[in-house]
């Protein structure tokens, strides 16, 4: 699957099914910073996604990104 | 996942508070959350018109939206801080907003009001950007709402941004500052208007979800002079704390405001005066805005 994230926008290729927590724990981000997002759906947690899947993980803090 | 109200698939889950909504009962719990927030704050009636500042980003166009969708009455402010790319493209946000909806936004800039836009403001003091320009945004939708008659601003700050606020002034013990947070700081002078927080009972995550729902175009690039800000920090260490402990920003905000803030109170209240340079409200001769475009002034003059 295609995962799109920002700061900096970039796009990294994902391979197998997994859940969403599972995702998002492997590229280290915090669930309650990100909307998980799938063409015009948010998705939960415990959904699944797959390879043909394009997922959006949009930051919702305010105020930008820490400095690395 | 299933939604609590109608156990359709859900589009959010909200661990704080142990359930989960399909994108319409999301709309109406987060709407029912800005009612109450205005009705226990007593923010503002049907009768008076609301002065929404507005950045172009989720928050304050989330909440353009939901009062609006609640029928009040209101106007947007737009500042241009002059912030190359990014002003710019937030500007075009919010006037695609207004103009969908018909409602009137009013655009004051801080380059015709401070002689410079923000990036030469930060240059010209030793203030941190975002000290700078928050100042200046303060003082200026304070001087529009009086000069267009408006009674009282809200503005789009969420529970993130109030508990990462309250992190930071408990840090470094500010206790002159823990009074002054609140959800509705009334009119304390009469030049100085009422300023309140609707969104202060919401996450940022839900105020972002409830903008994506509602299909609200808003700017996702954050200030590019927020970069390393301290307040992002403290946003992280929360969210870390939220992440082990659901609700802990919650508890956090909550407790301080219905428990800890009396105890901050002075009986002392501080004295307001007019500034001798503009008229507006200060505690000093000058008020700080005054002195900071004096500053920028010696430095733009040759």
């Amino acid at each position: 699957m295609k995962v799109i994230l920002r700061y900096p926008k970039r796009e990294v290729e994902i391979t197998g099914r997994r859940r969403v927590k599972d995702l998002l724990r492997e590229l280290d981000v915090l669930p309650e910073t990100v909307l998980v997002i799938r063409g015009e759906d948010l998705l939960t947690g415990d959904a699944v996604v797959g390879d043909e899947d394009v997922i959006e993980l949009r930051p919702v803090i305010s105020g930008g990104r820490r400095r690395p | 996942m299933k939604c609590r109200k109608c156990g359709e698939g859900a589009a959010l889950e909200l661990r704080r508070h142990n359930a989960a909504f399909c994108a319409p009962h999301f709309t109406e719990f987060l709407r029912k959350q800005v009612r109450e927030a205005i009705r226990q704050h007593r923010m503002f009636t049907p009768d008076e018109t609301v002065m929404v500042a507005v950045s172009g980003g989720k928050d304050s166009l989330a909440l353009w939206d939901v009062l609006i969708e609640e029928g009040y009455r209101t106007v947007g402010l737009y500042l241009d801080l002059g912030i190359f790319d990014y002003s710019r493209e937030s500007r075009e946000k919010c006037e695609a907003f207004a103009a969908a909806r018909g409602q009137q936004l009013l655009v004051e800039s801080v380059e015709s009001a401070m002689g410079a836009p923000i990036p030469e403001v930060q240059k010209a003091t030793r203030r941190p950007t975002c000290s700078a320009c928050g100042l200046s945004k303060r003082y200026l939708i304070n001087r529009a709402a009086l000069t267009h008659g408006f009674p009282v601003v809200a503005t789009g700050h969420n529970l993130d941004d109030e508990a990462a606020t309250l992190f930071g002034s408990v840090m470094h013990w500010q206790t002159e500052a823990l009074p002054r947070q609140s959800p509705a700081l009334p009119s304390t002078h009469p030049k100085l208007v009422r300023r309140v927080k609707p969104l202060y009972r919401l996450a940022e995550r839900e105020t972002a979800a409830y903008a994506f729902l509602r299909r609200i175009d808003y700017i996702v690039e954050e200030c590019p002079f927020a970069e390393g800000a301290t307040s992002l920090a403290h946003k992280e260490v929360l969210n870390r704390l939220e992440a082990a402990s659901p609700g802990a920003k919650h508890n956090f905000l909550f407790g301080f405001l219905e428990r800890a803030r009396p105890a901050f109170d002075r009986p002392e209240a501080v004295r307001l005066a007019e500034c001798a340079a503009c008229g507006q409200v200060t505690t000093g001769e000058v008020c700080a805005f005054c002195k900071l475009v004096d500053q920028v002034k010696r430095r733009v003059a040759p």
